[in-house]
C-alpha cells in the first residue's frame, strides 16, 4: 500500500520536473518503458498462444507467466484470459490487433488467480465472461490479489483496477461463428475453474487444471476434487493442450504428471503429518528426483506446505478431553 | 532520528533489577540487519551478553505465504545447558513470539506466528551462563498478519469450542525423547482491530502423570503473535511410569486449557523426524 501512495506522489512529482526543467528531466527515468514484447504463436487454424515464463511473478518478467490466447472466428475474436496488468492486457489486444482487424467478441477468464483477469481493464467495451464462482472469488479477494501483485511485480501494474468479469457462464456449447467452443466448468485447482475446448480445432484452454513443466500452485486446490478435474481432461478428445502455465503440447503427458505431482504432494504430506512432523520442518522433505524438471520446484513445494499442511494437520491429529 | 529516540526510550523503561551477568561481550552488529535489533536487545535481553551463533537453528519459510500462519521452528539442540528460549520478530508490532522454558525436554520447538510485514525472525537460547544465543533469518511478506480480524469469529460457535484440544504424544527414541504435537482452538486475538480486545493464550504448560506426582515437562508463555488455534510441536522427555501427559493454560481473560494427553498405543512408532535429525535437511 506504501508503495501504491509512493507511486501516485512521485508520477505528479516527474511530470511536474519535466515541465519546468524540459527533457533534461526524463533522465530520472532509470530504465526504459516496461514492455511485455507480447508475440502470438499460432498452434491451430485460427488459434494463437501468447507464451509466458514458467517462473514465478517477478519484477523481471512483470507478471508473464501465463498462456493467453485467443481464436479468431468468423464472428469476432474470442480472447481467453487478460493477463496480470493493465499493461498485458493492452499490449495483447495490440497484439491481437496486428492479426486481425476483427473485432473482440468476448474474454473469457477461467479462474480468481492474478494472471487470468488483470488485464480485464483493456477490455471494458466487451463482454468479459467467467464462471459464477469466479466472479465471485475476485469481488471478494479480488483487492487484496492487486494489491500483492503491486508489491511482487512492482511498476508493471501502474494504472491496473480490480476489473470484474461482467458475465457469468455455466457449462454450455456455444457458437461463434465457424467455431463451436465447450465450455467446461469444474471446480478443483480454485473453486471455479472454466475450461474452454474448441471442438472445431481440437484446442482444449485448460486453465489451472494442468501444468506443463512447471511446478503446480495451490492456493485455492482442494486436491482430490482437482484429481477428479484431470481424469475429465482424459476423458475428452482433443488435438492439443495449452496450460495456462509451461508448454503447450498435442499430448496429455502433462495430466499424467500434474496428477502425479498433486498425488505425491498430498501423500507426502500427509505421511509426514501422520509421522510427527511439524510444518516447519515439512518446508525440508526431500522431493522425488522424477520431478527434478519441474520449474519454481521448492519455491512452490514450500508455498503448498503453507496451503494444505493446517486442513492435514487439523483432520489428523486426535482430538484430547 | 525517531530509531535513536526509539531505542532510548526502551533503555529508560528496562525493568530494574537484571541480574548482573558475566563479563559483558561487545556488541556485535545484526548478521540481518535489522533496523530493529538494538532496540529489540535492549527489551527482550537488557544487559546480559548476546552472540549471533548458527548453533540456534531457526527454519522458517523465505516468504511468508500466509501472513497469519508462518511456521518457526528453533531448534538449540546443538547446545548444552539451554534454560530459556524466545522466538522473536522484530517488525512485528509486538516483536516478542513466546518465551519456552524447556525444562526436561529438548531444547526445541516449532510453532506458527503471525507477521505484521517483512521481517527478521529470530530464536534465542540462553545458556545456563546467562549468554543468549541467537540466530535468524529473513521473512519476505505482504502486511497485515497481526491485524486480520480472526477467522474463528466467523462462525457462529466459536466461542463453544474454545480451548478445544487436539493433540499427539509419538512414543520416545532410544533417548528418551518424545515428539509431542498440539493444537488449541482459540482465536488468539491480538486486540489491533478496532473494538475487539486482546483475547489470547498466555501460557501452556505440559506435565507428566506419574504415580509419584504430575512433573512439569515444558512451559511456554505465549503472546499475540502466537497464530489462531496455536499450533505446538515439542520433544519431550516423559519419565518413566508416566500414564499420560496433562496439558494445563490459561489465556489472558482467565480461561482455562486443560486436556489428557494419552501415551501412545504399544507399537506405535517414534515419530519419523526430530528438530534435530540431520536428514531434515535432504533435499535442499
Amino acid at each position: 500500500m506504501r508503495t501504491r501512495g509512493l507511486r501516485r506522489l512521485a508520477l505528479p512529482m516527474c511530470l511536474a520536473a519535466l515541465l519546468c526543467c524540459g527533457p533534461a528531466g526524463a533522465g530520472a527515468e532509470t530504465a526504459g518503458p516496461l514492455t511485455y514484447g507480447l508475440t502470438p504463436k499460432q498452434v491451430a487454424s485460427d488459434t494463437y498462444v501468447f507464451e509466458g515464463s514458467t517462473k514465478h511473478f517477478t519484477r523481471a518478467n512483470g507478471g508473464n507467466i501465463l498462456n493467453s490466447g485467443f481464436i479468431v472466428t468468423a464472428d469476432g475474436v474470442i480472447v481467453i484470459q487478460t493477463g496480470p496488468s493493465r499493461r498485458y492486457g493492452e499490449e495483447m489486444r495490440a497484439a491481437i490487433r496486428r492479426i486481425t482487424a476483427k473485432p473482440i467478441r468476448k474474454v473469457f477468464v477461467s479462474n480468481l488467480h492474478p494472471d487470468y483477469w488483470l488485464g480485464n481493464q483493456a477490455y471494458r467495451d466487451v463482454p468479459i465472461a467467467a464462471l459464477p464462482g469466479t466472479i465471485a472469488g475476485i469481488e471478494e479477494e479480488g483487492k487484496g490479489i492487486a494489491d500483492n501483485m503491486y508489491r511482487l511485480v512492482g511498476d508493471w501494474m501502474r494504472g491496473t483496477e480490480v476489473t470484474l468479469p461482467t458475465e457469468p457462464v455455466h457449462g454450455s456449447t456455444v457458437r461463434f461463428g465457424d467455431h463451436v467452443l465447450r465450455l467446461i466448468p469444474l471446480h478443483g485447482h480454485t473453486a471455479a475453474d472454466l475450461m474452454i475446448l474448441d471442438e472445431t480445432t481440437g484446442v482444449l484452454f485448460t486453465g489451472g487444471v494442468v501444468f506443463c513443466g512447471r511446478t503446480p500452485t495451490t492456493p485455492h486446490a482442494t486436491i482430490a476434487d482437482w484429481l477428479s478435474e484431470l481424469d475429465e481432461v482424459d476423458r475428452l478428445d482433443i488435438r492439443l493442450l495449452v496450460p495456462n502455465h509451461g508448454h503447450v503440447r498435442a499430448d496429455k503427458a502433462c495430466v499424467a504428471q500434474t496428477r502425479d505431482w498433486l498425488t505425491w504432494l498430498d501423500g507426502a504430506l500427509r505421511h509426514a503429518a501422520d509421522s510427527g512432523l511439524d510444518m516447519a520442518e515439512a518446508l525440508e522433505l526431500p522431493i522425488p528426483e522424477r520431478f527434478a524438471g519441474l520449474d519454481v520446484l521448492r519455491e512452490e513445494y514450500r508455498r503448498s506446505v503453507a496451503h494444505l499442511w493446517p486442513a492435514i494437520e487439523r483432520e489428523l491429529l486426535p482430538r484430547v478431553e | 532520528m525517531r530509531m535513536a529516540l526509539l531505542v532510548a526510550g526502551m533503555v529508560g523503561t528496562l525493568p530494574l533489577g537484571v541480574p548482573a551477568v558475566a563479563a559483558p561481550v561487545p556488541r556485535q552488529a545484526d548478521p540481518l540487519g535489522s533496523v530493529m535489533w538494538e532496540a529489540v536487545r535492549d527489551q527482550y535481553f537488557g544487559d546480559a551478553p548476546v552472540v549471533f551463533d548458527d548453533a540456534v537453528r531457526v527454519i522458517a519459510p523465505a516468504a511468508a505465504e500466509d501472513t497469519r500462519a508462518v511456521p518457526l521452528a528453533v531448534d538449540a539442540t546443538a547446545l548444552d545447558g539451554v534454560v530459556e528460549m524466545l522466538a522473536i520478530a522484530d517488525l512485528n508490532p509486538f516483536p516478542l513470539v513466546l518465551r519456552y522454558h524447556p525444562g526436561t525436554s529438548a531444547p526445541a520447538f516449532a510453532t506458527r506466528i503471525k507477521v505484521q510485514q517483512a521481517t527478521a525472525v529470530r530464536g534465542a537460547a540462553r545458556t545456563a551462563d546467562g549468554v543468549w544465543h541467537v540466530s535468524g533469518m529473513l521473512v519476505d511478506a505482504a502486511g497485515g498478519g497481526c491485524s486480520a480480524p480472526p477467522v474463528s469469529y466467523a462462525q457462529k460457535d466459536w466461542a463453544d469450542h474454545v480451548g478445544e484440544v487436539q493433540a499427539r504424544l509419538w512414543p520416545a527414541g532410544q533417548d528418551g525423547i518424545a515428539r509431542l504435537r498440539m493444537r488449541i482452538r482459540h482465536p488468539n486475538d491480538t486486540g489491533l482491530v478496532d473494538g475487539i480486545p486482546a483475547y489470547f493464550i498466555e501460557t501452556l504448560s505440559v506435565r507428566a502423570e506419574t504415580a509419584g506426582g504430575t512433573p512439569e515437562l515444558a512451559r511456554i508463555d505465549s503472546l499475540e503473535p502466537v497464530s489462531e488455534n496455536p499450533v505446538y510441536t515439542l520433544d519431550v522427555r516423559p519419565p518413566p511410569g508416566a500414564t499420560a501427559l496433562i496439558l494445563h493454560g490459561r489465556d489472558n481473560q482467565g480461561g482455562e486449557i486443560r486436556a489428557t494427553i494419552p501415551m501412545p498405543p504399544t507399537g506405535a512408532q517414534p515419530a519419523m523426524s526430530r528438530m534435530r535429525d540431520p536428514r531434515r535437511s535432504i533435499g535442499q
